[in-house]
This record gives C-alpha cells, sequence and structure tokens, in this order.
C-alpha cells in the first residue's frame, strides 16, 4: 500500500508540474461554466413564461451539469493519461521501477490512483457551479440526486482512466497512447450504442457495453444501480489489468 | 552473493548472453570487462529483475532472481546504463522519492548522507534537468546506495565523469566493496585493473577469461603462453623445460600437453624445442597460447577508451 501510495502521490504532483494538466483543468471549468450560464437563463426564460402564461415548470437541477462533466472526461482523459506508463518507457526511469522493490500491478494502479485523484480535484472544483444553482433555485437542489449524479462521474472517470491507464502501458510513444485511448473512448461511448438500434431481436449485449447508457439513464437522473457500478468497475479493473498485463510482457522482450 | 549458472538471454533469434556461468562473494568487487553489444548489460538487467532469463538461473543474495524478485530487488542497488532520472524534479525530492519507494526510515537524512558521500549535498535543491552528465551519473549512484545494498551492480559506473570525478568514485566504490559485493561493468581496461578484485572478460555472451586483473595483466603483457604438445607420456619433462634459461612457469594441462611462460621479446621456443627432442620425446605441436586474449583487449582498448584512460589517471 505504501508503494502504491508512493507512486500515485509523485503522479499527482507531477500533474501540476505540467502545463496540460491547467490546460485541462481550465478548459472544463470554461466549458462547464458556459453550459452553466445557458442553463440558468433558460430556467430564467421558462420560469418566467411560466408566471406569465401560467402552466408549470420544472425545477432545474445538475443533470445538464454533471452530465456534460462526463462528456467533457470522456475528451480530456486521453490527454492526462496517455503519458501515464509510455513516458517512463521513453524517459527509460522503467528500468528504475521495473528494479525496484514495485510490482507490476503496484506500478499501474498507483499511476491510475494518481491520475484519479487528479481528476477528483478536478470534479471537486465544479462542484462550484451545482452550489451556486443550489443558491438560486427555490427550496434547493435534491440532493440525492447530486450525490447519485456525482458518485456516477468519479466511477466513469475511474473506467476511463484505467482504459487510459492500461492503453498507455502498451506504448511507449504518447502519440500512440492517446489516439487509441481516444479511439477506445468514442467506440465505448458513441459507436457501440448504434447496433442496438440496428440488431432486430436481442440487442442486449449491445445496449449493455454502451458506456453512456450507464451514467445518463440512471446516475444522472439521482438512480444508483448496482448493475452500472459493476460495469463501471469492472471496465476499471480490465484497464488495470491491460496495463499490469503489458508492463509484464515488456519485460519478456 | 551472486551465484550465476548456465544463465543464457535470447533477444529473438540472436543470443546475447551465451551460457554464462560465475559468482561473486561478499566484499568482492567483480569487473565485467567487454566491447559494447558482449552481454554486460543484459546479464545486470537479468540479475537486478527487470528481465527473465531464457534459460539458467541467477541467485542474488541468496534469493532466485525469478522466482523470489522482490526480495532481490530489496537487497540490490542498480545502476543502468543511461542514467534513469526524473528531470522534473529536484535532485532532493527524486531522491527521496526512490527511498519512499523502499520504505526506507528517515529518508531525509540518509539522502543528505548519499549526497554528500557523492559530493552533491549543494545540488539538493537543483532541478535534476540543470545537472551535467557526470552530475547525472553521480545521482544514478546516490539512488544505488540509498538503501545500503548489499549487492551493487553498477552499468558503466564512471562513464561521463570528468578525472577527478573517476577518481572519487573508483574510491568510493572501492569503499563499499569492503564490505558489499559490487559487480561493475566497465570498457576501459585500467579501470578494472584499478578497482576490481576479479575480472570476467566476456565477448560475444560468453566469459573468455576469468581471473585477477594482476594475472589477466601478466597473460596480457608480462609473459608469452606456449603450448606444447607431445606423444606419449611427459615424465619429467615439466622439470627439464623449467631448466632452460628463461622460462618462468611450466603448467601441466594434460596428459601430453603443458604450457610453459616467458617474458615477451626472448624468443625461447627453439631452445625448448632442442631440449625436449634432445631428451628424446617426440614433439607434436608447439603453438604460442593467449594471442586470443590479446587481440580481445585490443578490442576493447579502441581508440577512445584509450584517450579517456589518459584522462583518468
Amino acid at each position: 500500500m505504501r508503494t502504491l501510495w508512493t507512486i500515485a502521490k509523485r503522479e499527482y504532483n507531477q500533474y501540476f508540474n505540467s502545463p496540460i494538466a491547467y490546460v485541462v483543468m481550465f478548459m472544463i471549468m470554461l466549458v462547464l461554466g458556459i453550459i452553466f450560464a445557458i442553463v440558468v437563463r433558460s430556467s430564467m426564460q421558462s420560469a418566467l413564461q411560466s408566471q406569465m402564461y401560467g402552466g408549470s415548470m420544472s425545477a432545474p437541477d445538475n443533470s445538464p451539469i454533471t452530465g456534460n462533466i462526463v462528456f467533457l472526461l470522456v475528451f480530456s482523459i486521453p490527454a492526462l493519461t496517455m503519458r501515464l506508463v509510455s513516458d517512463e518507457m521513453r524517459m527509460g526511469t522503467m528500468e528504475l521501477l521495473l528494479t525496484a522493490p514495485v510490482r507490476d500491478w503496484e506500478l499501474v494502479v498507483g499511476k491510475w490512483l494518481g491520475a484519479f485523484l487528479f481528476i477528483l480535484t478536478i470534479v471537486a472544483l465544479t462542484l462550484v457551479y451545482p452550489l451556486i444553482l443550489n443558491g438560486l433555485v427555490e427550496n434547493g437542489l435534491d440532493q440525492s440526486k447530486l450525490l447519485a449524479s456525482y458518485i456516477g462521474v468519479m466511477l466513469v472517470a475511474a473506467a476511463l482512466l484505467g482504459l487510459g491507464v492500461g492503453i498507455s502501458s502498451m506504448f511507449t510513444n504518447q502519440i500512440a497512447a492517446f489516439f487509441l485511448t481516444m479511439g477506445v473512448f468514442i467506440f465505448l461511448w458513441w459507436l457501440i450504442g448504434f447496433p442496438a438500434g440496428l440488431v432486430q431481436g436481442n440487442s442486449s449485449i449491445f445496449e449493455y457495453l454502451d458506456m453512456k447508457a450507464h451514467f445518463y439513464d440512471t446516475f444522472n437522473t439521482g438512480r444508483i444501480m448496482l448493475a452500472d457500478i459493476i460495469y463501471y468497475v469492472s471496465l476499471t479493473v480490465l484497464g488495470l489489468f491491460v496495463g499490469t498485463s503489458a508492463v509484464e510482457m515488456r519485460r519478456w522482450r | 552473493m551472486i551465484r550465476v549458472n548456465g544463465l543464457t538471454k535470447d533477444y529473438g533469434s540472436r543470443r546475447a548472453v551465451d551460457q554464462l556461468t560465475f559468482d561473486a562473494q561478499q566484499g568482492e568487487i567483480l569487473g565485467f570487462l567487454g566491447p559494447n553489444g558482449a552481454g554486460k548489460t543484459t546479464t545486470m538487467r537479468i540479475l537486478t529483475g527487470y528481465m527473465p532469463p531464457t534459460e539458467g538461473e541467477a541467485f542474488v543474495a541468496g534469493y532466485n532472481v525469478m522466482e523470489e524478485s522482490i526480495e532481490v530487488r530489496r537487497r540490490v542497488g542498480y545502476l543502468p546504463e543511461t542514467v534513469p532520472l526524473y528531470t522534473d524534479m529536484s535532485v532532493f525530492e527524486y531522491l527521496k522519492f526512490m527511498g519512499d519507494l523502499r520504505h526506507l526510515p528517515n529518508v531525509e537524512d540518509r539522502v543528505d548522507e548519499v549526497l554528500e558521500q557523492v559530493g552533491l549535498l549543494d545540488r539538493a535543491d537543483g532541478m535534476v534537468h540543470n545537472l551535467s552528465k557526470g552530475m547525472r551519473q553521480r545521482i544514478g549512484l546516490a539512488q544505488a546506495l540509498l538503501h545500503r545494498p548489499e549487492v551493487l551492480i553498477l552499468d558503466e559506473p564512471t562513464i561521463g565523469l570528468d578525472p577527478g570525478q573517476v577518481v572519487e568514485v573508483r574510491k568510493l566504490i572501492r569503499e563499499i566493496g569492503k564490505e558489499r559485493t559490487v559487480l561493475l561493468s566497465t570498457h576501459i581496461l585500467s579501470e578494472a585493473q584499478n578497482i576490481c578484485d576479479r575480472v570476467l572478460i566476456i565477448n560475444k555472451g560468453r566469459i573468455v577469461a576469468e581471473d585477477t586483473p594482476e594475472k589477466l595483466q601478466a597473460r596480457l603483457l608480462g609473459a608469452e603462453r606456449v603450448m606444447l604438445r607431445i606423444r606419449g607420456e611427459m615424465d619429467d619433462l615439466p622439470a627439464l623445460i623449467e631448466k632452460v634459461k628463461g622460462v618462468q612457469t611450466v603448467d601441466v594441462r594434460e596428459e601430453g600437453v603443458l604450457e610453459f611462460q616467458f617474458a615477451p621479446g626472448q624468443d625461447i621456443r627453439p631452445e625448448v624445442a632442442k631440449a625436449v627432442i634432445g631428451a628424446g620425446y617426440d614433439l607434436l605441436e608447439m603453438r604460442p597460447m593467449g594471442m586470443s586474449l590479446e587481440e580481445i583487449f585490443l578490442e576493447l582498448t579502441n581508440s577512445e577508451t584509450r584517450t579517456d584512460e589518459r584522462g583518468a589517471k
């Protein structure tokens, strides 16, 4: 555990030494800020309209914000994970880590944990938007819904980072790792959902694999389902397993 | 402390290390001498648990490098050929990270200690990427010494250092080698002579010679060796040859075969031949030995390393 923590800590600090982390942080906050402004503005307009013409409207909730955090993570995580393991190989420091008393899985999981803590930091910063919204809405936001959505965000982040670390372990070249990671994300997030609509009859396997459905249909509407938790945790474990195997295989070359 | 038995490593179809067998005791400094691509680095990488061998087995500090890799890695300090450093950390941060990875108690004090040992205490807060090659080399050495390892494996430890530092680092290695086991590789002959208790010369993955530096040097420079083969039994032939003027030593290899040594420059082969035939033996063959060793050394000490050596003195 101590070794794991040492590696995670170094990785976490590393992010604050590199511009890419600040760029990612800035972009996420900026885009979310814009979306937040639009959400607030349109809610106010519809509130005004319902006051003038009667009728009912639902109070705004956190779902546009958390929904977009997840969307932004799909695009930014490849940039955050691409160098995690591949850079160690390029710099030759892999030789150092693989000859220190560090198990291969500790190395991979430590890297993942460092990146996960960094994403948690960003996600914590985004809490500012729901908090503002909470003040704007009468009676406040539905807090259990907010909690469910954020648990979902963390699980999605964990899974994406797991896959990213796994792919980074297979390459010495960061750019190759970046594009493959992005490709896998696009596939799991968007493309895999299409066959579900096309295939007649039993399309449940495609529906099950669709990564976005496990978030938007449940967590983001305030429901926590065990099946979704299992789905994201499985993806995380799969990514970390691939990463550990890749590091191990590198020794045999 | 180090025991290697039939170690073989293939990279695809190329055999980098071929049936290597040797050992090193505690308090011994063993030198690996050989040209580039001889298999020195590969052997060291196997011993440090970086990669598994294709065949054979190796034990370091009593643990099998394959099966008890973590135990081996706890007890080994390793300085790889290309010093691996995190360039975006300060010297202190880097060494502290390495100490934390090894769960050292009082890491910070220990880091100061090793920095003192390698003479870089004043650079502790400097960033690694601002350091010169020689300083990086010394940081790499500090990293290898950090956990007071029982076995120290150093791949070309003095490469890139200036002459003054070379002397310092060699002194440091000799000191460490008094209590612990050091395995170091070099392609500089004088370095091996300077620090090592014993030298293994490897070429193309095989051990071609193994001896103390003094004896190797004697074989190389101090004497010429000649092998002599006769028909039948030797009886008192060794004693006979020993009496010939100029002969230094006589070693019996097997029945009918012996080697004798004489100082270079005074070729006494005709005298020995006359003595052998005169005593009634059938002389079958007489052939100079040790030439291959010389050739290897020539290959090693190419012009580049010669200038290195001069610089180091």
